[in-house]
Formats: C-alpha cells, sequence, structure tokens
C-alpha cells in the first residue's frame, strides 16, 4: 500500500486546465521525483495535494485516508509538511518564530524546544541569527530556515519544491545532502526539481510531467539513462 | 494639561477601533466599514444593560455597570463573529470591491436593526462619567478621561504581547504576510479570521465604554468615531498595529487640541482630513506601513 497516492487528478485554474488527469504513488521511504518543463503543472500538484488548490475531479488518498477534500491544516496534522516555490517564509518575522510557525501543530513544547535547539546546532548561522528578520538573511540561509520550518512539524511527508532554487553549486550540493539525510532518517520524500540531473541520482523513482500530463515514469536509473529524458530534461 | 489628557483619551478611543480596522485588513484583506456600528451595538447594550440593572436595588452601581459591560462585549464579540462568517465569509476571494459593498451593507443594516429595537431618540448615560473630576494642581481632570487613557494604554500594551508572544498572535501576523504559507504550517486561517473579529469586537466594546461620557446613544453614534478611526488607521499605515495606535493617539490630540482653539474649532474635522491627506502625500503607505514585497 503506497503511503500517498494520487490518482486521476484535474486541476483547473478558471478555464485553464493545468493538470490533465495525473496519478502516482509514492511509497513510505522514498524518495520520488517529478521533473518536467517551465508551467508544467508541477507546483500545482504539491498545492492541491496540501489542500491549497481543490481539485475538479479525482482523488487523493494518503494513509489509506481519502484527504481531497480536507482542509489543509487537516492535511498537515496528519503528517505532510511542504518545503513551497520560493521558499515563503515569514519574511517579517524572526528565524525563531518562523520555527514556532513551523512547529504550529506540535503540542510539546519540550520538544519543539530541543527540535530549535538541533537546528541550531544543524546550522548554527540561524542560531545566530535567531531574532533577526528572516527577509534580511541570504537566499541559502533562507533555504535552511525553509526547510528546518518544515521539519519542525515532524512529518512523514516532505514536498519540497525547487528547493535549490538560486543557490550556488556548493549550495545546492548542501541541499541534496540533506535531503538524503532527511530520507535516511525515514521521511519520505516527493521532490520538484529544475535539477533534473541530480534529482534523478537521488530518486528511487521518478515521474515526467508535460503540461498536465504524465508523459513517463521508471526507477531514477531508468529516466536517468532515457535518451528521450536526456535530451528534454538533462541537456544532451 | 486637560487638553492633554483630553486629546490623549480621545486618541485611545480611536486607537482602540483603529486597531479593529487594521487588524481585520491585515488578515482578511479586507476594509470592515460596519466597524463602526459595532462600537454602536456595544453602546446601546451598555445602556440598556445599565438601565436594567440599575434598579436591581442592592446592587452597587460599579458592579451593575461592570456586568453591562461584560455583557456588551459578549454580544458584541459573538456580533463580530457572526458578521464575519455570515456577509464576508462567502465572498472571501471574490473582488474586495463586492466585500466593500457588503460591508456599508452590513453597516446600514445594524444601524437600522438598531433604530427598530431603540428608535431613532437619542439617549444619555452617565457611567463613568459618574466618578467625576480630580484636580491636579490647578487643573480639573475627568476621571473618565484618565481612565480611558489608562486602561486603553494596558490593553493595548496586553494586545502586542499576545500578538508577539502567542502561538495564536504568531499565526495572525503569519497569515497576514503570506495565508499560503500559513496554511502550509497546519493554520486554520478561518479560525484566524474569527478571532481577528473576535478581538476587534471586543476593543470596540472598549471604545463604546469610553465613548460614552463624550456622547448621546444613537443609531448612527458609530459613524463619526468608525472613520475618524479609519483615518487614524490609515494615517498609522493600514495592516500596522502600532501605526492604528500611533495615529489615532495623533488625530485625538489634533482633534482636541482644534477644538480648543476657538478660531480653527469649527474647522476640526477639515483639519484632521487634510492632516490624513498630507500624510498620504508624503508617505502613501501611512507613517509605521510596511510596503509589502509582491509575491509569487
Ligand atoms: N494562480 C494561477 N492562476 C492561473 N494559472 C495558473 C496559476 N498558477 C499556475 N497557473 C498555470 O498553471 C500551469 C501550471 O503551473 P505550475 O506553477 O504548476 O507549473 P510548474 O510546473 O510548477 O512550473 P515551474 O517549473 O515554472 O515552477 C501553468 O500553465 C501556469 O501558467
Ligand atoms: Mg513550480
Amino acid at each position: 500500500m503506497a503511503l500517498l497516492e494520487v490518482k486521476d487528478l484535474h486541476v483547473f485554474y478558471g478555464v485553464i486546465q493545468a493538470l490533465k488527469g495525473i496519478s502516482f504513488e509514492v511509497s513510505q521511504g522514498e524518495v520520488v521525483t517529478l521533473i518536467g518543463a517551465n508551467g508544467a503543472g508541477k507546483t500545482t500538484t504539491m498545492q492541491t495535494i496540501i489542500g491549497l488548490i481543490q481539485p475538479k475531479a479525482g482523488s487523493i488518498i494518503y494513509n489509506e485516508k481519502d484527504i481531497t477534500k480536507m482542509p489543509s491544516h487537516k492535511i498537515v496534522a496528519s503528517g505532510i509538511s511542504q518545503v513551497p516555490e520560493g521558499r515563503r517564509i515569514f519574511q517579517e518575522l524572526s528565524v525563531y518564530d518562523n520555527l514556532m510557525l513551523g512547529a504550529y501543530l506540535q503540542k510539546d513544547q519540550k520538544k519543539i524546544k530541543d527540535d530549535i535547539e538541533n537546528v541550531f546546532d544543524q546550522f548554527p548561522i540561524l542560531g545566530e541569527r535567531r531574532t533577526q528578520i528572516a527577509g534580511t538573511l541570504s537566499g541559502g540561509e533562507q533555504q535552511m530556515l525553509a526547510m528546518s520550518r518544515a521539519l519542525m512539524a515532524h512529518p512523514t511527508l516532505l514536498m519540497m519544491d525547487e528547493p535549490s532554487m538560486g543557490l550556488s553549486p556548493l549550495l545546492v550540493s548542501q541541499v541534496f545532502d540533506i535531503i538524503k539525510d532527511m530520507n535516511s532518517k525515514g521521511i519520505t520524500i516527493l521532490l520538484v526539481e529544475q535539477n533534473a540531473e541530480k534529482a534523478l541520482k537521488i530518486a528511487d523513482r521518478a515521474y515526467v510531467l508535460e503540461t498536465g500530463s504524465i508523459t513517463a515514469s521508471g526507477t531514477g536509473a531508468e529516466l536517468a539513462s532515457s535518451p528521450e529524458i536526456r535530451k528534454a530534461y538533462l541537456g544532451g | 494639561m486637560a487638553v492633554a489628557i483630553n486629546g490623549l483619551s480621545l486618541g485611545a478611543i480611536y486607537a482602540l477601533i483603529a486597531l479593529g480596522y487594521t487588524m481585520v485588513y491585515g488578515i482578511a484583506k479586507m476594509l470592515n466599514f460596519a466597524h463602526g456600528d459595532v462600537i454602536m451595538v456595544g453602546a446601546y447594550i451598555i445602556y440598556t444593560m445599565c438601565m436594567f440593572t440599575w434598579n436591581i436595588g442592592s446592587m452597587p452601581i460599579w458592579l451593575s455597570s461592570l456586568i453591562s459591560f461584560v455583557v456588551a462585549m459578549a454580544v458584541c464579540t459573538c456580533l463580530g463573529i457572526v458578521i464575519e462568517k455570515v456577509a464576508y465569509k462567502p465572498l472571501r476571494g471574490a473582488s474586495p470591491l463586492a466585500a466593500l459593498i457588503t460591508a456599508i451593507g452590513v453597516s446600514y443594516l445594524l444601524q437600522g436593526i438598531a433604530q427598530l429595537i431603540w428608535g431613532a431618540d437619542q439617549r444619555t448615560i452617565s457611567i463613568l462619567d459618574r466618578l467625576g473630576t480630580v484636580n491636579l494642581g490647578s487643573y480639573v481632570i475627568k476621571w473618565s478621561a484618565i481612565i480611558t487613557v489608562v486602561v486603553g494604554a494596558i490593553i493595548m500594551v496586553c494586545l502586542v504581547m499576545f500578538i508577539k508572544k502567542t502561538r495564536t498572535g504568531r499565526a495572525m501576523l503569519a497569515v497576514s504576510e503570506d495565508k499560503g504559507a500559513a496554511q502550509m504550517m497546519g493554520v486554520n486561517v478561518n479560525a484566524i479570521v474569527s478571532i481577528t473579529f473576535a478581538i476587534g469586537s471586543g476593543l470596540a466594546t472598549f471604545a463604546s465604554m469610553f465613548y460614552l461620557p463624550i456622547t448621546s446613544v444613537s443609531p448612527t453614534l458609530g459613524a463619526m468615531p468608525g472613520i475618524k478611526a479609519f483615518a487614524a488607521a490609515v494615517i498609522g499605515g493600514i495592516g500596522s498595529i502600532p501605526g492604528a495606535m500611533l495615529g489615532g493617539v495623533l488625530l485625538g490630540v489634533v482633534e482636541v487640541v482644534c477644538n480648543s482653539i476657538s478660531a480653527v474649532a469649527s474647522y476640526t474635522t477639515a483639519i484632521e482630513f487634510a492632516l490624513l491627506i498630507i500624510i498620504l502625500l508624503v508617505r502613501p503607505i501611512g507613517l509605521l506601513g510596511k510596503k509589502r514585497r509582491i509575491k509569487v
């Protein structure tokens, strides 16, 4: 039984159809990546899963429960977190407040405190800036904050939308290391990446999304070696 | 001295009302033009309850007044929540103009209902002004003004602490900055919007209480303080909580100072709105308003 099962999902923005009946699944413990050109519908897929967009048809099953019509706060409470496209950290709030918001649904105050200390251990720079307004952080620091914020919720499934966007090559490698590390700690990951090369390398399985439809799927290695995929997404 | 205290006291009233406008704007991104009428409803409830409880022989007046105030607070808080749920929530996501027109409609509806229940004539009631005056040196100052300033300041400090330090306050700031991202944290936006309307209406009830010594109760009682406080919120920067406080106090002081100078007293309202226009010309986002980044 898959942890997440998306079945025949149709999503519209007004009259524009962004998703034309996509189906895919993610099993417990996997890293699954969704690759596709700009405007293919990757962000839309994630926003629909977490309940920010209502699909016109289709269903989303998570942990054997139908979450298609659930409000987003219940979906998050059931164990899904997201690192959104463009990070969307709360620019006007402090680093500390951002992390506390990540832990919004956590009840155990002591554990929240420990989690924050762990974040500061892992990213000392965030610790130094704990009272600083998050909008003043550098792009890389903001990405670390966005990932840490999502982890504060102790997700079972973490969806990451282009976490390496706009980062230097060194930081991109660091982000991918963190993703591998999170996965090795048992978090299931659904990853959207512009950097298809690196994404396919760490993915157990991958799906290719083209203008709202899934056109290919397979293991990361299979897709990485397919000539069409190489031509379209891996620059030859 | 008396002018200063009276100015601060009127300023505190405007600030309390302006906070309601600004918080609702920050969270729900709409102008709640019915906010002033909540003050009117609060004033009527206080009036009616006092008329009722003062006749209960054995109860001291301060206690029955307090009970009246608490009842008014409860009614207004519920009213705020109900207005949002019934009138505004269905329009969330619709054009801002639709929400604005609905708010104006709600405003007239409340005035109409008040007129049906209590009639159109003006009534006066003295609660805080029963406390009389105090002589500070050579100045005579009303206790009601002093209480308004002190209690108003305490409420505002509590509000700021609540927003800065509590989980719910943090969620309010998050929703105000990026609703979608707040939802991804598990924030229930509907609940936060309800809480915001409840707080705004609760603050408005304090304004009702503090406003009673300087006005008479009528169905249009809320109109003037409502529009002034709205101006105050805009002067301070709509959406900004310290801005609403600053704008309210500024406008209250200007009003009382102008009224105390006989040469300009009859132009007071014109001067206040001229101030609004000048500030907006110099600083379109208001004194403490923040330029919002465009978000995708
Ligand atoms: N709010 C919106 N209103 C209208 N159309 C939208 C909206 N958001 C996305 N779209 C459209 O839906 C389609 C899918 O967009 P989406 O953001 O999901 O793509 P994406 O695969 O994430 O692209 P990118 O790689 O650029 O992030 C695009 O054609 C886009 O123009
Ligand atoms: Mg996208």
